[in-house]
């Protein structure tokens, strides 16, 4: 007789060793978000000790070379440690698979590699800032990247190990979503969310490779002294900056359709109704991931590229602007008389649609040449990247981990407190990252550990900020571990979504479906009939 | 349950062949865009640095380059040869066919070391350890430096290859491939192949034209 089924993936094996050579991609998921929540806390406790030292003008807690050091640290972790592989790393694993009626992922074995480079990468990074770390900002801009004295090179080094792991995650995913649907889930049926990670993995596995080529010269030019890109023996500092921001302005892409993913699902969900729309959304998606590519001299408006250049890398990125404004429209048009149910994950979904319109707006008002040239390297941009990145892909990646964490854990949590940490939350940003665009308007410029003293109230502003967001997330971080044991039995799906994911037992069993699942109808499909819009 | 240990969680033999494959041309992809941005460093260079880059040209061993295109081409053959064979059935001629194409890759890799000792005595050495005094520093080193990095990170590749076929040709000789189960074979090929195809791009660039 053969020992009955585990319940669920959680409770088949509970040795450290069935996790650590697990091929279940769901337990790959988990790995992930535990590993990117650990650097998400490294990354964010680096930001507290910013903030901190900018309360006053002059030294506050430590020097200015610490200080170069402490935020190159914060960008790097929270760029390549944690906004990079969370969403797609840890739920897009958890949840495609279960989204499209298969059983695991293409390549299970190299999804589990995946893990150990991104904890190879992470150990060499770490290493690197055992070593005192380094103080070039998360650009590596040359040639002060080839020339400081600080351990440059273990941080080149892991980031280039960590995008191996990134490229793997998208190889898989895209393999996996072409090869393994359920029969009878077509290209149309598929749910944004996996929709949005294979916008994603493209992105992935297309910019990836050119980031590592660029590390790798940075790294060998500090090593042999390539010149490559140093105009002392003949080189290009400019060129590097064409290389880095053809990778790096798509993974800022790579960082937020994984979130409008997420937002597809949460605001279908809870306004309980189908996704206005689908079609747009997803060609958006893929306008998103094609565009993405063109736009990368929008960070060079001030290095002296040419005044054709500049404008035909700025219409391009307004073009960018109309993609995800059709993704708004699109989510507001789903809201629109739904029967929505205010839960954390919408909470947190609104704060995101808030955000991202906020802080694409600005960023269309920095693709015009002649603004840029204002705010370009001030605090302004600090806070329009922040307003996106931190405000929108956080708030994502929060409803990602409220509305997914019954699914995972088959627990509930606190409904009245996680609705009030949200709250919280998003009024934490507000307060942290408004002050920093009027800075950066006053001309403040970013990167800098002193100020002249009449910035200093908006500076204590931003801090004071920082602390309610910090206390938002302690908050956060205490009440899921409590749910984790002691939160209500969730039951398979207790949002009453119609989500695909949500038909399968939560916690799922190892294999995913004791039955193939089978799809007569599309996905978000809540009423039958579709609510008339405009009377 | 047989079948599925067979399978896995694949409906299909069919299904697992069409993945492998599907990620072989994402990895291939990915491999080219590696090589891109050598390959974009190169073009922005030659165009700031004609002269230099032109003289230093001149100074490469165009009969060793030309010998090793060979050898990779030949290879490629050979490589084609055996995974028609191994889908014939025939996977002990496959398996030798693929142990003669690694045999070529390490021949390849041969001259590639002699081009290079050659390039040490005269001092053509990238960036700070240029020292060759037939072509002034200016850009010629900036070409040299392109050079050990093209040729180089080339030659990581054929490394990988050559164990990937000396594996595969054992197996295959071994009799672990056939008609209904060549997938590694082909994948094999392919990266072969794809190695073959950047040196066809590296040779001209760096040795004729
Ligand atoms: C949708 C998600 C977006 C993300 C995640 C994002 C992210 C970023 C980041 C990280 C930076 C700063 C890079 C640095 O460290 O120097 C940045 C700067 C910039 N962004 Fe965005 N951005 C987004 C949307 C947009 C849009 C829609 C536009 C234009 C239509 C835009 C235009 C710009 C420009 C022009 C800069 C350069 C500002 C300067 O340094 O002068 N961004 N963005
Ligand atoms: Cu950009």
């Amino acid at each position: 007789m053969s020992p009955p089924a585990a319940e669920s993936y959680l409770s088949d094996g509970r040795t450290l060793w069935s996790w650590l050579t697990t091929h279940d991609h769901k337990r790959i998921g988990v790995m992930f978000l535990g590993l990117t929540l650990f650097f998400f806390l490294v990354g964010g406790l680096f930001a507290l000790a910013l903030r901190i030292e900018l309360l006053t003008p002059g030294r506050t807690i430590m020097g200015h070379l610490a200080y170069n050091r402490m935020f190159t640290l914060h960008g790097v972790t929270m760029v390549w440690l944690f906004m990079i592989p969370a969403i797609p790393s840890a739920f897009g694993n958890f949840l495609v698979p279960l989204m499209i009626g298969a059983r695991d992922v293409a390549f299970p074995r190299l999804n589990l590699a995946s893990v150990y480079l991104y904890v190879l990468g992470a150990s060499v990074t770490l290493w690197g800032m055992f070593e005192g770390g380094a103080d070039t900002g998360w650009t590596f801009y040359t040639p002060y990247s080839t020339t400081t004295g600080t351990a440059v090179l273990p941080v080149l080094v892991g980031v280039f190990i960590i995008g191996f792991s990134t490229i793997l995650t998208g190889l898989n995913f895209i393999a996996t979503v072409h090869t393994l649907r359920a029969p009878g889930l077509t290209w149309m049926k598929v749910p944004l969310f996996v929709w949005a990670i294979y916008g994603t993995a493209i992105i992935q596995v297309l910019a990836t490779p050119v980031l590592g080529m660029v590390l790798l010269l940075v790294a060998l030019e500090r090593v042999v002294g390539a010149g490559i890109f140093d105009p002392a023996r003949g080189g290009d500092p400019i060129l590097f900056q064409h290389l880095f921001w053809f990778y790096s302005h798509p993974a800022v892409y790579i960082m937020v359709l994984p979130s409008m993913g997420v937002i597809s699902e949460a605001v279908s969900a809870f306004s309980r109704k189908n996704a206005f729309s689908y079609r747009m959304i997803v060609y958006s998606t893929l306008g998103i991931a094609f565009v993405g590519f063109f736009t990368w001299g929008h960070h060079m408006f001030a290095s002296g590229q040419s005044t054709f250049g500049s404008g035909a890398f700025g219409a391009m990125s307004m073009l960018v602007a109309i993609f995800t404004a059709i993704k708004i429209f699109s989510w507001l048009g789903t809201l629109y008389r739904g029967s929505i149910a205010i839960e954390s994950p919408l909470i947190y979904t609104l704060g995101f649609m808030f955000f991202l319109f906020f802080g694409g707006m600005i960023g269309v008002a920095y693709a015009t040449t002649s603004l840029n040239l204002h705010w370009h390297d001030t605090y302004s941009v600090v806070a329009h990247f922040h307003f996106i990145m931190v405000g929108a892909t956080v708030m994502a990646f929060l409803a990602a981990l409220h509305y997914w964490f019954p699914k995972m854990f088959g627990r509930c949590f606190p409904a009245k407190l996680a609705n009030g940490a949200a709250v919280l939350i998003i009024f934490g940003f507000i307060a942290t990252f408004v002050p920093q665009f009027l800075l950066g308007n006053l001309g403040m410029p970013r990167r800098y550990a002193d100020y002249p003293p009449h910035f200093q109230s908006l500076h204590v502003a931003s801090t004071a900020g920082a602390s309610l967001l910090a206390f938002g997330f302690v908050a956060i971080a205490f009440y899921l571990a409590w749910s984790l044991r002691h939160g209500a039995v969730a039951g398979d799906n207790p949002w009453g979504s119609e989500g695909f994911e949500w038909r399968s037992a939560s916690p799922p069993p190892t294999h995913n479906f004791h039955v193939t699942p089978e799809y007569p109808t599309g996905p978000h499909e809540y009423a039958r009939e579709e609510v008339p819009h405009a009377a | 349950m047989p079948p599925e240990a067979v399978t896995g969680h694949w409906g299909s033999e069919d299904a697992r062949k069409q993945a492998a494959y599907l990620g072989m041309w994402v990895f291939i992809a990915t491999e080219v865009l590696l090589f891109a941005g050598l390959f974009t460093a190169y073009g922005v260079y030659r165009s700031v640095y004609p002269e230099a880059f032109r003289a230093a040209q001149l100074t490469m061993e165009v009969g060793l380059g030309t010998l090793n295109t060979f050898l990779l081409v030949s290879s490629s053959i050979l490589v084609a040869l055996a995974v028609h064979a191994v889908r014939g059935a025939r996977p002990g001629l496959g398996g030798a066919l693929l142990l003669a194409a690694a045999l070529l890759g390490v021949v390849f890799l041969a001259v590639k070391g002699v081009e290079y000792a050659h390039h040490v005595k005269e001092g053509g050495l990238p960036g700070d350890a240029y020292r060759f005094t037939e072509v002034p520093r200016v850009g010629a080193s900036l070409f040299f430096t392109l050079y050990y990095l093209l040729t180089g990170f080339h030659a990581l590749h054929v490394t990988v290859g050559v164990s990937v076929l000396t594996v595969l040709g054992v197996r295959s000789a071994a009799g672990a491939f056939g008609p209904e189960y060549a997938t590694p074979v082909e994948l094999g090929g392919m990266y072969w192949h794809l190695v073959d195809v950047i040196w066809l791009f590296v040779y001209p660039i760096l040795y004729l034209s």
